[in-house]
């Protein structure tokens, strides 16, 4: 189970953006996104999308192991445990960890809305 | 509280360098609307009717409207309004890409900048903190390189909208540049800019939109997605864009060539879509929020030329940058394209003032000597490129089209002005109306001069009838209030027009952005009606009148038939066009000078214009009653 990204299928409208904070946020502000659109421009003009691929990192740069994976292979942030210490966003390679309210960092939970809405095939739900 | 609005304005002096940040009036947001409408209010109420579009008492309006960076179909949309140094009247010109979504995130819906800055400034706006900053690092760049810079100094997240030489040089038809080609391009909102020196504004957001019903207005949003993903126009409108209508206009016989001397041109195959897609294309680039991305990002590969990168060619660039100017390689035309974006005119009006004076220079009216012992023949790169900086740093020449048409026609003389192919100093989009009468009146009558996204009529020309003059005005006057509203509320017109999101579906999501429960498409439309009659009240009072003297072509457009092409033998003549102007002025309940009637300005509301236009004696007297609907939908029979 994954987000496949074909960067070349990206246009950059970042509706991606904008309805993963509508879903999650219940806003319209797409800094709040679980992913991002990388744009290279003027050269070489090419848009990156970048996405969380579950790899983990976070969970285990994390001090207080805040974040657990599910049986699904989702990782999640348990705001219980979590110190806000911002250690997650750091680590994460891909850079789509965000820091919510109270500075409690949210990630991706593979809800497949922005696989749903993209409309050229650079974000596509795989099973 | 004001909802689906960032909520506050910035005015900004630039002789003083004050800023002033304030609510925004929810009265006046819900009268105006946003974009296009704030723009002609604010224009009407405070630029002085004397003052010079280059002085300080201009106004340059910037706004997003209520779709702008919101959750609904393609709010993308950023207006830059002034009175225009093209037309000495309102102008107002729309740019996509991310500009108007990032200032509605910092929570600005309205900048009015007033005066002229001692030095080059760049506005930077971050959330709360709005300065004037030292341009003069930027001053003389490229709109493309100035982008850059600014985006190196002080973060890839800032959404930068900039001017090039040519603006800062007062070239009447200078753009305002956005995420590396989209365009302010048309009225000469650039020259503004420009002459302001105001080199860029560069802005960060991060707050979120207020609004008054997300979750409805996000269901209403995923179905019309999911909905008009399977429209059958989805699929060319993203493999090609708007380039595919090159091969279109040219079978339909309304392409411009070789400076409208004829609707067909015969090589147009090497700058078509397809083309542009197989030879050029590098990305497709799509405005913020919008699922269509029709936009184009090409690499442009000519010998003995540095490579470029350039969006597009769009149609327009495409028509008059293109057959237009007798190119007939789509790398040509994407390298004009990329010369005309980083100098930072306008590829319409420019298209057409090059196109111009390659029609004078074939015809002997001007000289190998005036350009400067270069030559400029249809289709050749290198004369052009010669002649943009000639304009551009206004040498020579240069100097007179970089005023505009009249300025040249003048000085060029020998009826130089037949070749003006323009209404109002604004140069034609990509329609030659000859073979389409109702596209020449929409040209003829267009506030801001001939420009195509007021109403576009060609299907319904060609399902009447192309040669039919009579019963099409009421038509065109319905499309100069929808089309323009898609401006005024800062969306794409090409989702209602192209993929059917159905004007209603628009108004349902203003209402759940806002909070307007009785908010309705009528209200719009007559709000689109009172922008209209403020916008041509504005010109009389700054042009005299009567306003029908205005509103005609050069004498091509009457006067010559068509040569070769489909449409071969087309002809319209004055009585035509008089004809036209009748039927318009009396749909729209103006006089036949074409002065707006105090009947219709009360019945919108503008009574104080009405007494305006009547103490400067330019008040119309209606020849019939008052139609009760000004304009009519017409919907196409055939495409």
């Amino acid at each position: 189970m994954r987000i496949q990204v074909t960067a070349e299928a990206c246009s950059g409208c970042r509706l991606c953006r904008q309805v993963c904070v509508v879903e999650k946020f219940g806003e319209v502000n797409p800094r709040k996104a679980r992913l991002r659109i990388e744009a290279r421009f003027p050269v070489p003009g090419r848009y990156v999308p970048h996405v969380c691929d579950q790899c983990g990192d976070c969970a285990e740069a994390c001090p207080t192991e805040a974040i657990v994976q599910r049986a699904d292979g989702v990782y999640e942030v348990q705001p219980e445990l979590c110190t806000a210490c911002g250690v997650c966003i750091d680590v994460c390679p891909e850079g789509v960890m965000v820091k919510g309210p109270d500075d409690i960092p949210f990630k991706c939970d593979f809800c497949w809305r922005c696989t749903e809405v993209c409309n050229t095939g650079a974000l596509v739900r795989v099973e | 509280m004001l909802k689906g609005f960032g909520g506050r304005q910035l005015r900004i002096n630039l002789s003083t360098g004050e800023i002033r940040t304030s609510p925004l009036d929810p009265t006046f947001a819900r009268k105006w609307l946003g974009g296009r409408g704030f723009v002609a209010k604010i224009l009407y109420d405070e630029v002085p009717r004397n003052a010079d579009p280059f002085g300080p008492e201009n106004r340059l309006v910037v706004t997003p409207g209520v779709f702008s960076g919101n959750f609904g179909p393609s709010g993308s949309k950023c207006s830059f309004g002034a009175v225009s140094p093209l037309s000495n009247g309102e102008g107002d010109s729309t740019v996509g890409g991310h500009f108007g979504p990032e200032l509605k995130f910092a929570g600005y819906d309205l900048i009015v900048f007033q005066g002229i800055s001692p030095k080059p400034v760049y506005l930077f706006i971050d959330d709360d903190r709005v300065e004037l900053r030292d341009a003069s690092a930027y001053w003389g760049q490229g709109t493309m390189e100035t982008e850059a810079a600014l985006k190196r100094d002080l973060g890839e997240d800032f959404e930068i909208a900039a001017v090039g030489p040519a603006a800062e040089n007062r070239v009447v038809f200078a753009c305002i540049g956005h995420d590396y080609g989209r365009q302010a391009g048309r009225c000469g909102v650039g020259a503004v800019m420009g002459g302001k020196r105001l080199k860029a504004i560069a802005v960060r957001g991060t707050r979120s939109t207020p609004l008054h019903d997300l979750p409805t207005l996000k269901e209403l949003t995923l179905r019309i997605i999911k909905r008009t993903a399977q429209h059958p126009n989805m699929a060319p409108w993203q493999k090609y864009g708007t380039a595919m209508f090159v091969g279109w206009s040219n079978e339909h016989g309304v392409y411009p060539t070789h400076n409208f001397q004829t609707t067909y041109f015969d090589r147009y195959a090497g700058i078509d879509g397809g083309p542009l897609v197989e030879r050029i294309l590098v990305t497709n680039k799509a405005c913020f929020g919008c699922w269509m991305n029709c936009g184009k990002y090409s690499k442009v590969q000519i010998e003995g030329k540095d490579t470029v990168y350039v969006e597009g060619p769009e149609y327009e660039t495409g028509s008059l940058c293109g057959g237009n100017c007798g190119f007939d390689q789509i790398e040509q035309v994407a390298y004009v394209n990329w010369l005309c974006d980083t100098v930072g005119i306008d590829t319409m009006t420019g298209g057409n003032i090059i196109a111009f004076a390659m029609e004078c220079y074939e015809k002997g009216l001007i000289t190998r000597k005036q350009l400067e012992g270069h030559e400029l023949r249809w289709g050749n790169l290198e004369d052009v490129e010669h002649f943009i900086r000639m304009v551009v740093e206004r040498r020579g020449i240069g100097e007179y089209f970089a005023r505009g048409y009249q300025a040249a026609a003048a000085y060029i003389g020998g009826g130089a002005e037949r070749y003006t192919c323009q209404v109002k100093g604004q140069g034609m989009s990509g329609y030659d109306g000859r073979g389409a009468p109702a596209m020449l009146l929409a040209y003829m009558t267009a506030d801001i001069g001939a420009h195509h996204n007021r109403a576009w009529t060609i299907t319904m020309d060609e399902d009447l009838g192309k040669d039919v003059i009579r019963g099409k005005a009421k038509v065109v006057v319905h499309l100069q209030h929808i089309r323009p509203l898609f401006d005024t509320i800062s969306s794409c017109r090409l989702f209602w027009g192209e993929i059917d999101v159905t004007d209603q579906e628009h108004i349902d999501a203003i209402k759940l952005m806002t909070g307007w429960d009785d908010f309705t498409l009528e209200e719009a439309m007559r709000l689109s009606e009172r922008i209209w009659n403020l916008n041509r009240a504005h010109f009389l009072e700054r042009n005299g009148g009567p306003g029908r003297k205005f509103d005609y072509p050069n004498a091509r457009f009457y006067e010559e038939a068509v040569p070769s092409g489909p449409a071969k033998g087309a002809r319209l003549t004055l009585a035509d066009l008089d004809v036209m102007l009748d039927e318009y002025y009396a749909a729209r309940g103006w006089g036949l000078d074409g002065n707006p009637s105090r009947e219709v300005l009360e019945d919108l509301g503008l009574e104080d214009v009405a007494t305006n236009l009547e103490r400067a004696g330019l008040l119309g007297q209606l020849s019939a009653p008052l139609p009760p609907v000004r304009g009519e939908k017409y919907k196409p029979k055939a495409f």
